[in-house]
């Protein structure tokens, strides 16, 4: 346990800016035990954090997003599952720990926000609580220190009438107000890195709005290192200094948020941006869907997990998996692509199925835009003998 | 905001579907009443996709489900086709079922887990007796082909055994196969993935052109509802706030929420800045004891004395949009025109 | 910018396709584990087996059950008399096989009973709610408050408990009685259950469509709460032969020399000193077959129970 500073009357971990990396991973691997055999969710992750730094890790279903946040922290089911990998932090290994030592971590050096506020606070306890709990126990706070701390606390994530609130129940507030007391309750110790899983799904979009604009909020007062996980890229585009995007288990890019969306190198992260309905096109702009599914993890295919559904594939695809290189250009900009974004095959096929498209004849394609990224279906025109037989 | 008033409704002869003065209150329990939908108006042309959109709690699931009389409105006009559908019981009511189908927002939830594919997507002809079984059978295997699904494949198998997406595809395969007029789709995209969502989207697009049909898109994300909409309705705890065409709409708001709505959308643009300026405080209000005027005036920037007085009625504002309040904003006459675009 | 409209209600040419994205073959990520299981199997063979031999018993090669050796009295198992003889010398494993057509008759006749009618007031009461529920679920739960055996007991004593009854009337009662006790149960469980899935979206679209609701009960309520219904009747068979059993020593159970398990036993609880053959042979018959029917009711719950989604 580290020393705690209060300030403001609330704990806050001390530290000095610039020592050891705040968070390191290293090859994290972790595999379930199904009826069908292993999945492998996580396939094999590093990456790394530091404080005052919010990492977004981008994914859909499937992607092992979650699962790679629980990994780290050491939350997993102990049975059925198998997980290898260093995790290291402030300098020390973590990952083979026991159960008593990593409570030691819970809470006081690392926390975690859920995503459904209403079952992840216990509906029988009041709301007080549950924040004093994890005061009293990691910080061994007196009775009446400890509640002046949680109703500091309920007033730093802005709930009205804190002291009142101190003694309701998770079911007598909004949703919003809700995922504030997870807040609370995972901030109570001054925790140095929060990992905070798809915190605003559950929750409407004004509420969302206010609940990123505190957790920035307290990211700067605290100088806290966060881990973002949401699948939403418009989340991540302003809250992250540092965007992964994670597909079948494995991170295939990551960049600094301002390049990753200026110049995207993954033919996925690309197809995720154009699939997006944006605010800022016009009404009934056609959309430019993925065709296809994630991969099955239990069998994943040979080669690139994305090659299935990838509109820029070619044969070496389906026979090597690409694993994370660094551009040459940018070493901050990672990605595992045989031939990103921009490199002389894909231009190729980008400009054949433009043509394609203004061939076709259905009105939609020739109004569209030739700038919106092409169907990833290959190939897109006439129907084929397989389409009519089933009529 | 807190609109009543018709000014918005067009000529009765040019709409296909008519809402007006719609309320629905749910008893809640010791003589008090939730107000989940206060009288809303609106109505959608043959062919046109109306967007609802709006928060948890502002009605837009409940006036979906109230015009298709599941449960009955508490009061109001819902005329679908020249026929107020609030007037019709029991068999009258159940022969216009064929017209108006709904999509739902849980894909798998939504089917029958103990039913086969082929068994689903064929109970509506069953139900009504369209043709023999042969040509049922093969009306199913037309329309799962033409919502992208493998008829042979699919037709004897049961929903678990499809991933989400796909279940939404058989859920509108059942909705169209009566070739009905006009299908409520509640938030049919929301528990979907992004590429998902997309396909889905492309798809609804696709059978809107193919069956000639009209949509009530209601959803919560506000750039999808652009995406598929012509008109867009804002509603905030069960009122009517704004409503226009989506371009115009979103480019200038008039009215204090949907711009809140608007500028809380995170988007993916980092160079975009973030408008804090305009991000809501505070919670909702209960529906049961709802402020009075203009629902929104506990939040709103712009409050005087009248929101609290005087409920705001639709005014009409530029072009096609309208808006309740006392102190629209700035409207789309007065932005350039290349934001339009 | 608007797409153009095509109104015509098209019949499907390929031709005019807009771009639907490939038609996908439904995933093949079913899990395979359809299977009820060994146990389930095991459980389903010796209760069939008894079945088997309750049905055939009158053309087996077995003594008449009521049939006394003097030689067999009180007797444990000897040549040609498996199981020995209970205390006049009736040959006990004759007894046993006659007696499982009483015990059978009683345990899945009463479940049958308190099913079909349990089973349709909890349909009833689960998916109108409102008036119909109001009033028949009070009426359950009387019948629920009151002690079940206490209720069978009350029951068979003022239908059929004189002596000059006939042994057929007495069963029919005994059925009938513990039938009306397990209506409250299943008629909850079903409720329950019933309630769960008539929110269900998927009975919604049903009304959407414009079916009627006896429709939706039958054909989308009903398959989804079988399974449940399923299982604990299964449970209820156990549980209402040990029923039969306690009647028995009271002396309200099957009628003698009508023979059933329930009476067995209690008629050989007086020779537990010197003869305990025939209360232990009929009572691990007994207990086999009720776990036999707590493992089907397990396993008919856990195949048929839905699998809600991929993986």
């Amino acid at each position: 346990m580290s020393t705690q500073t209060p300030v403001d009357g609330l704990p806050i971990a001390s530290g000095t800016p610039g020592a050891a990396k705040l968070l390191e991973v290293r090859d994290i691997v972790t595999k379930f035990n199904t009826e069908r055999g292993s999945l492998t969710a996580v396939n094999g992750v590093s990456l790394s954090l530091e404080r005052g730094q919010t990492l977004g890790v981008v994914g859909e279903s499937g992607s092992g997003k979650s699962v790679l946040s629980r990994s780290i922290m050491g939350l997993l089911p102990r049975s059925n599952t198998e997980r290898s990998g260093q995790v290291i932090f402030e300098g020390k290994e973590i990952s083979g720990l026991n159960d008593s030592e990593y409570r030691e971590l819970w809470g006081d050096e690392m926390a975690m926000i859920f995503q459904d506020p209403m079952t992840a606070l216990n509906p029988v306890m009041k709301v007080g609580l549950q924040i004093t709990e994890s005061l009293r126990f990691h910080l061994s706070m007196s009775k009446s220190d400890a509640k002046d701390t949680a109703i500091a606390l309920l007033k730093a994530v802005k709930i009205p009438e804190p002291d009142k609130r101190f003694s309701s129940y998770p079911h007598e507030m909004s949703g919003g107000m809700r995922q504030r007391v997870v807040i609370a309750v995972a901030l109570a110790c001054g925790p140095k890195l929060l990992f905070a899983d798809e915190p605003t799904t559950a929750l409407d979009v004004t509420v969302q709005a206010q609940i990123l604009d505190l957790l920035a909020e307290q990211q700067r007062e605290r100088y806290m290192g966060i881990i973002l996980v949401t699948h939403d890229l418009g989340v991540v585009a302003g809250r992250a200094d540092e965007i992964a995007v994670m597909y079948a288990g494995q991170i295939v890019e990551q960049a600094p948020t301002a390049l990753l969306f200026s110049e995207m190198k993954m033919p996925y992260t690309e197809a995720l941006m154009a699939a997006i309905p944006k605010l800022t096109d016009a009404s009934h702009t056609r959309l430019a869907a993925i065709g296809g599914r994630p991969p099955d993890l239990v069998n994943p295919p040979k080669g690139c997990a994305f090659s299935p559904r990838c509109p820029y594939v070619q044969p070496r695809c389906h026979e090597e998996a690409p694993t994370l290189t660094p551009s040459p250009t940018a070493p901050a900009h990672m990605f595992a692509c045989f031939y990103p974004i921009g490199s002389p095959e894909t231009e190729e096929v980008r400009l054949r199925l433009a043509a394609q498209r203004l061939m076709s004849t259905a009105p939609e394609f020739v109004a569209a835009s030739t700038d919106s990224f092409p169907p990833a279906q290959a190939p897109p025109a006439p129907p084929t003998p397989e389409q009519t037989e089933g009529l | 905001m807190a609109g009543s008033g018709t000014a918005h409704l067009r000529d009765r002869a040019e709409t296909l579907l008519r809402i007006e003065n719609l309320v629905v209150d749910f008893p809640a329990g010791r003589g008090k009443k939730v107000s989940a939908v206060s009288n809303v108006s609106f109505d959608i042309a043959s062919g046109e996709t109306l967007g609802l959109v709006g928060e948890s709690g502002c009605g837009k699931s409940t006036t979906g489900k109230a015009i298709m009389q599941l449960p009955r409105p508490t009061r109001g006009e819902v005329t679908l086709d020249g026929t107020d559908l609030c007037t019709l019981r029991g068999e009258p009511l159940r022969n216009t079922r064929p017209k108006l189908q709904m999509i739902f927002q849980d894909p798998i939830s939504s089917l029958n887990p103990r039913r086969t594919v082929l068994q689903i997507v064929e109970e509506p002809l069953n139900i009504w007796k369209i043709g023999t079984p042969e040509e049922r059978r093969l009306k199913v295997m037309e329309v799962l082909a033409s919502v992208g699904i493998d008829p042979e494949a699919a037709a004897e198998r049961k929903p678990h055994e499809f991933s989400g997406g796909q279940c939404q595809r058989i859920s509108i395969a059942r909705a169209v196969i009566t070739e009905p007029s006009v299908i409520i789709c509640d938030e049919p995209v929301s528990a979907l993935d992004v590429s998902v969502q997309a396909q889905i989207l492309n798809l609804l697009e696709d059978m809107k052109a193919r069956y000639g049909l009209t949509l009530v898109f209601i959803a919560h994300d506000l750039a999808v509802v652009k995406n598929v909409s012509d008109r867009v309705a804002v509603m905030y705890l069960g009122k009517m706030c704004e409503i226009g065409s989506p371009d115009s709409l979103y480019a200038a708001p008039a009215h204090p929420y949907t711009r809140a709505l608007l500028a809380a959308i995170p988007l993916p643009d980092p160079d975009a800045s973030l408008d804090t300026e305009h991000h809501l405080e505070g919670d909702l209000p209960s529906p049961i004891s709802p402020p009075s005027g203009c629902r929104f005036r506990t939040r709103c920037p712009l409050a005087q004395d009248i929101c609290a007085q005087v409920e705001p009625q639709m005014q009409h504002v530029a072009g096609d949009q309208y808006v309740a309040c006392h102190f629209p904003l700035q409207t789309v006459s007065e932005v350039p025109v290349t934001l339009l675009q | 910018m608007q797409t153009n409209r095509d109104t015509s209600i098209a019949h499907l040419d390929p031709s005019s396709l807009p771009t639907i994205e490939a038609i996908e073959a439904p995933s093949s990520h079913a899990v395979s584990a359809d299977r009820l299981g060994t146990a389930a199997w095991i459980a389903i063979a010796w209760i069939a087996f008894l079945g088997l031999l309750a049905i055939l018993a009158p053309v087996l090669p077995i003594p008449d059950p009521n049939e006394s050796f003097v030689a067999l009295a009180r007797k444990g198992p000897a040549m040609g008399h498996w199981f020995g003889g209970d205390a006049i010398g009736r040959d006990l494993l004759s007894r046993i096989i006659w007696g499982t057509r009483s015990s059978f008759i009683v345990g899945f006749g009463a479940v049958a009973f308190g099913l079909l009618i349990g089973g349709m007031l909890g349909l009833m009461t689960g998916f109108f709610r409102g008036k119909v529920d109001g009033l028949i679920t009070p009426l359950m739960n009387v019948l629920l408050a009151i002690p079940q055996f206490v209720l069978a007991l009350s029951l068979v004593t003022v239908l059929a408990s004189g002596a000059d009854v006939s042994s057929s009337r007495r069963l029919a009662v005994v059925v009938v009685g513990l039938g009306i006790v397990s209506i409250p149960l299943l008629g909850r469980i079903t409720r329950a259950n019933t309630l769960a899935w008539s929110e269900r979206e998927f009975v919604l679209a049903a009304k959407a469509m414009g079916a009627k609701n006896g429709r939706i009960m039958v054909r989308e309520v009903l398959p989804n709460v079988m399974p449940a219904m399923l299982s604990i009747s299964l449970l209820g068979v156990g549980i209402a032969i040990v029923a039969e059993g306690g009647l028995s020593l009271f002396g309200v159970g099957v009628q003698l020399p009508m023979p059933s398990w329930g009476n067995i036993i209690a008629e050989g609880r007086g020779q537990m000193r010197n003869s305990p053959h025939i209360v232990i042979f009929t009572s691990l018959i007994l207990f086999l077959t009720v776990m036999a029917l707590n493992f089907l009711g397990d396993a008919v719950s856990r195949r048929f129970g839905v699998r809600e989604s991929v993986l």
